[in-house]
């Protein structure tokens, strides 16, 4: 029997899309994981266009940073009661002040732009802490199993069932009120979720064939670890977090408007505290309440939106409904 | 082992090398009891699932290792490439016991596993699953000097996926079933080991596709001098590729020997019943054991095939006197002709053998 | 009509988000009464799909064109009335991985029954006595009717899972991959169970595989599938040993006779893979891998030419072909 040549793939015409890179060249392994990371991206990127939800949310969220950004280099004089003495008090929306004023006289647009960047700043921090320790613990556990898993479930549980409000009391009171406290309770309370989604992870990336193969190969643990468990929990990782900076600044949100945040610091939060202590509400100023309001609501539903995007693209199965 | 007889006249073959000598390795695992249970003493059930496996791999030669699922031949193999610890004999690479770090020891016996698409990481390139094997072990320059791509791309090569450029960058996932499969093989090839051990290396590829990954582990024993070792379900296939093959049972070796022998001239009975039950022209009136495939939690006493055995079902074990024996007395294998032995009392007597089991 | 059934030009369009993918593209197969009809294939040829076509289990909205007539009623015209009246009673499945196809958290007496009972065969006590006399047809106790599945071994499920496909006295039983995750020994116990019963109670039978060896023990007649099509038919013993068409020779050269010469040291495989539905290749789908193509091969698409005595075979060089054609070698 004679075989026709071994050509992979056999007919030329059942050959899957042509390589992305001319033939023949055969290149340096770290122009290939350039090369690759390039095409990975543009890859991710493709299918994330496709989804309108997740466009749509990167949207809002991007004006919101370039808002924050903006209000980084900008004066904060705005914000300033003792610079700003010729304003109305409780003036609604008008040309001149497009959200009105609040009870000192002060342009709630102003505080708006200057809250976005306190807002997303700390929320950012916080949910930097909660999916660094998250991480680190989720994925520990995960891969030792045994008993370091055992214990550190275990303390997992217990920082879950600590209620964060009254830690956040506890800790203003020690530490004084300020973004700092704020930021420390939000990460010490939610890494805990963070580290169960990341163990359930590794778990089951532990038990696939292709690790037990790089361990046929001589691969260790930090091989293990680096190689095929981080690439395989990032996915993960990545729609977890962008969820926990949703809530991050939610959490801010509801701390700086108990009074646990810093009194001087604008946060969307304070605003709105601000806002309840004078009685906004009672003297009808809706615009004091609703600018902030809308922004919060409109940024944690940027970050939903777009991690509705991310679940889609990890988990195709999730697409063709 | 059979001795080499020097004799005068015609020049003997050498003693073939053995490259692996696993001697009586033990592998037992352990059922899991409740907390209370545990407490009260009670323990988990234990799966004997090697129990006392003894053989020589030869340099240069393919061996097959069959049986039905639970026979031990899996385990056996993953506790040869140091994936599986065991509780009791010792395996021998070049005659020395496998040190305590396998590291180096893994450059010398590579595997192949049993689902292509499971085996490979759907995240990494194929060029990085291959170079996956240098960059552990460090090697970043072949023996001549070659840079790692050109390592690559020759172990691709030699597993027959040509061009080996255009596969550099592509997934897994782009590539079909028989095409992964070589994928895994080159994987092992880049380290240049001397030994493969192949775990049911195509019974997940559509049956057309066996016949090329097959010839392509007899091109590399040829061409790269390999040693491989084959474990499979499927006879058909030990006799298309193996030189010996080793039937196992509940853990134990029960015959071994060349292909042609153990496959046309079977002596243990298991082994002529498994030989008996592939399906071929001739209807299935031929004699099928009962039962089922056999618990490694319960042993049976005496020869642990004898439960089913036809020889003792039939009679005739008792009409030879040797009932009493296969029910109670465990044995070991026996050479019954050169290279080939077995272990079953029966067959032990058809060889002229009377009076105990040594060895 | 001594068919039970007949497919007339089946065409299986699935619908997925990247087009349609042609999954059977044309087939014409009968099963005569108290026949056995093997079809074997590998993956990607479209043997289950037809098998999940005859009772029209297939997803929402893939599109079946074509006749299938079971018992003389086309299947794809049925009202779902009818249609449910007729899965299970004219033709019952034992799916691929059927061991997985139990309940478990149901007794498997309480399974079976319940294929009797929703086809209001029987009441409750009746339905229990013909679990208890179709257990001991499949050779199982019948106190296992209160086992749970995890309490059986793999053999025995599937055991259980024929019973099930006999409880409403189908006079057609398609197997779809009945014995693939079983061992030989109880793979062989399965098949020569089937066979008895097949013979015992005049069943039809379609049994589809891809293990070729199975089906020339098993079935009277073979039919060969490639890429949608049947490409070779005919009885089971000519087709296995004297194939017509190059890819059946290559699928039975896969499975060889243990002490046949030609095959130790030889490993025979074919280069390539099966095709993906999506991408067929053009003319005679099996070109790019056969051994024996020509020039015309990539063009012309052959039909199921006559080639022997009751056979047929889609090659061209087949000498039917040559005179239909005029194409060939």
């Amino acid at each position: 029997m004679q075989a026709p040549p071994i050509t992979p793939g056999g007919d030329p015409a059942l050959t899957p899309e042509p390589p992305i890179e001319p033939l023949g060249e055969i290149r340096s392994p770290r122009q290939i994981r350039r090369a690759r990371r390039r095409v990975a991206i543009s890859r991710f990127w493709k299918e994330y266009r496709k989804s309108k939800m997740g466009m749509a949310g990167l949207i809002i969220l991007l004006f919101f940073v370039g808002v924050a950004i903006f209000a980084i280099f900008a004066s904060d004089d705005g914000t300033n009661p003792s610079l700003i003495t010729d304003q109305p008090v409780g003036a609604p929306p008008s040309l001149e002040f497009p959200f009105g004023t609040d009870g000192l006289g002060l342009s709630v647009l102003t505080l708006v732009i200057e809250g976005a960047k306190i807002s997303l700043l700390v929320g950012l921090t916080a949910s930097v802490i909660t999916m660094v320790i998250g991480t680190l613990v989720g994925i520990v556990a995960g891969y030792r199993a045994g008993f370091t898993d055992t214990f550190l479930m275990r303390f997992t549980d217990f920082a879950l069932v600590v209620p964060w409000l009254a830690l956040a009391i506890v800790l203003a009171a020690i530490l004084g009120p300020s973004l700092v406290t704020i930021i420390m309770v939000i990460g010490l309370t939610s890494w805990p979720g963070t580290a169960r989604l990341v163990r359930a992870q590794v778990l089951s990336v532990r038990e696939r064939p292709y690790v037990e193969r790089a361990r046929a190969l001589g691969g260790g643990d930090w091989h293990m670890i680096s190689r095929h468990v981080l690439p395989n929990v990032t996915p993960v990782i990545l729609a977890n977090t962008v969820l926990v900076v949703a809530i991050a600044i939610l959490s801010e949100t509801a701390l700086s408007f108990l009074g646990l945040g810093d009194p001087f610091a604008v946060s969307w939060g304070g605003i709105l505290e601000e806002a309840f202590t004078t009685g906004a509400t009672t003297l009808g100023w809706w615009w004091w309440i609703a600018a902030p309001g809308i922004c919060i609501v409109l940024v944690v539903l940027s970050f939903t939106m777009i991690g509705f995007a991310l679940d889609e693209i990890i988990n195709p199965k999730l697409r063709d409904r | 082992m059979s001795q080499t007889e020097t004799s005068a006249t015609p020049p003997v073959a050498p003693e073939p090398e053995t490259v692996i000598e696993v001697r009586d390795v033990r592998v037992t695992f352990q059922g899991r009891v409740g907390v209370f249970e545990g407490l009260r003493g009670k323990k988990g059930t234990q799966s004997r699932a090697v129990d006392g496996v003894s053989f020589e791999l030869r340099r240069g030669e393919v061996m097959a290792l069959a049986g039905e699922s639970g026979c031990g031949k899996t385990t056996t193999a993953r506790a040869i490439m140091g994936l599986q610890p065991i509780e009791g004999g010792e395996i021998l690479y070049e005659g020395k016991p496998l040190p305590r770090d396998l590291k180096p020891y893994r450059r010398e016996v590579q595997m192949i596993f049993q689902d292509p698409t499971g085996t490979l990481n759907p995240r990494q390139t194929i060029y990085e699953i291959i170079a996956e094997g240098l960059r552990i072990h460090g090697i970043d320059r072949g023996p001549n000097g070659e840079p790692e791509e050109q390592l690559v791309a020759r172990a691709l090569s030699r597993a027959g996926l040509r061009p080996p450029e255009n596969f550099f960058l592509r997934y897994p996932h782009e590539l079909s079933g028989g095409q992964r499969q070589r994928v895994v093989i080159a994987g092992a090839l880049v380290l240049e080991p001397q030994v493969i051990v192949a775990d049911e290396p195509v019974s997940n590829l559509d049956a057309s596709v066996r016949g090329e990954i097959l010839q392509l582990l007899m091109k590399l024993r040829e061409d790269l001098g390999l040693t491989i070792i084959i474990v499979t379900h499927d006879l058909g296939l030990a006799w298309t590729v193996a030189d010996r093959v080793a039937i196992m049972y509940l853990g134990r070796i029960v015959e071994i020997g060349p292909a042609e022998r153990v496959l046309m001239h079977a002596e243990h009975p298991y082994t002529k019943a498994l030989l008996d039950v592939v399906p071929e022209a001739g209807g299935l009136d031929r004699p099928i054991l009962t039962g089922e495939p056999p618990d490694p939690t319960r042993i049976p006493q005496g020869c642990r095939f004898h439960p089913r055995c036809p020889v003792v079902e039939t009679g005739r074990a008792a009409e030879l006197g040797i009932e009493a024996r296969c029910r109670g007395e465990d044995l070991a294998l026996r050479e019954l002709a050169p290279e080939h032995e077995a272990a079953c009392y029966e067959a032990f007597i058809r060889h002229g053998d009377r009076g105990a089991a040594t060895v | 009509m001594s068919d039970i059934l007949t497919l007339d030009d089946v065409r299986i369009t699935y619908h997925t988000s990247g087009g349609g993918v042609p999954a059977v593209r044309g087939v014409d197969m009968a099963v005569a009464k108290g026949e056995v009809v093997g079809l074997a294939g590998e993956s990607g040829c479209g043997k289950s799909t037809i098998a999940a076509a005859i009772l029209r289990l297939l997803p929402p909205k893939t599109k079946v064109e074509g006749t299938i007539l079971l018992e003389g009623e086309n299947v794809l015209e049925m009202k779902p009335g009818r249609l449910r009246a007729v899965r299970w009673t004219g033709a019952s499945i034992v799916f691929q991985g059927a061991m997985h196809a139990l309940n478990p958290v149901k007794r498997v007496g309480d399974q079976i029954a319940e294929a009797i009972t929703v086809h209001q065969q029987a009441g409750e006590k009746e339905a229990r006595v013909r679990v208890g006399s179709l257990l001991e047809q499949v050779g199982l106790p019948t106190r296992r009717m209160k086992d749970y599945p995890h309490e059986l071994s793999g053999g025995q499920k599937q055991r259980v899972m024929i019973a099930m496909a006999l409880a409403c006295s189908p006079s057609l039983v398609i197997a779809d991959e009945p014995t693939t995750a079983l061992d030989v020994m109880v793979q062989a116990q399965v098949l020569r169970l089937m066979k008895e019963l097949q013979r015992d109670l005049g069943l039809s039978m379609i049994f589809i595989t891809h293990d070729l060896s199975v089906l020339v023990e098993t079935s009277d007649r073979l039919a060969i599938m490639y890429a949608g099509k049947i490409v070779e038919e005919g009885p089971a013993e000519l087709v296995f040993h004297s194939p017509q068409h190059p890819y059946t020779e290559a699928l039975a050269a896969a499975f060889p006779e243990i002490g046949d010469d030609r095959f130790r040291g030889k490993p025979m495989g074919l280069g390539g893979d099966p095709p993906d539905p999506a991408h067929v290749p053009s003319g005679c789908s099996f070109h790019p891998r056969c051994p024996k193509a020509f020039e015309d091969c990539p063009t012309v698409e052959p039909d199921l030419y006559p080639a022997g005595e009751l056979r047929r075979a889609a090659c061209l060089l087949v000498p039917a072909a040559k005179e239909r054609t005029g194409a060939g070698a």
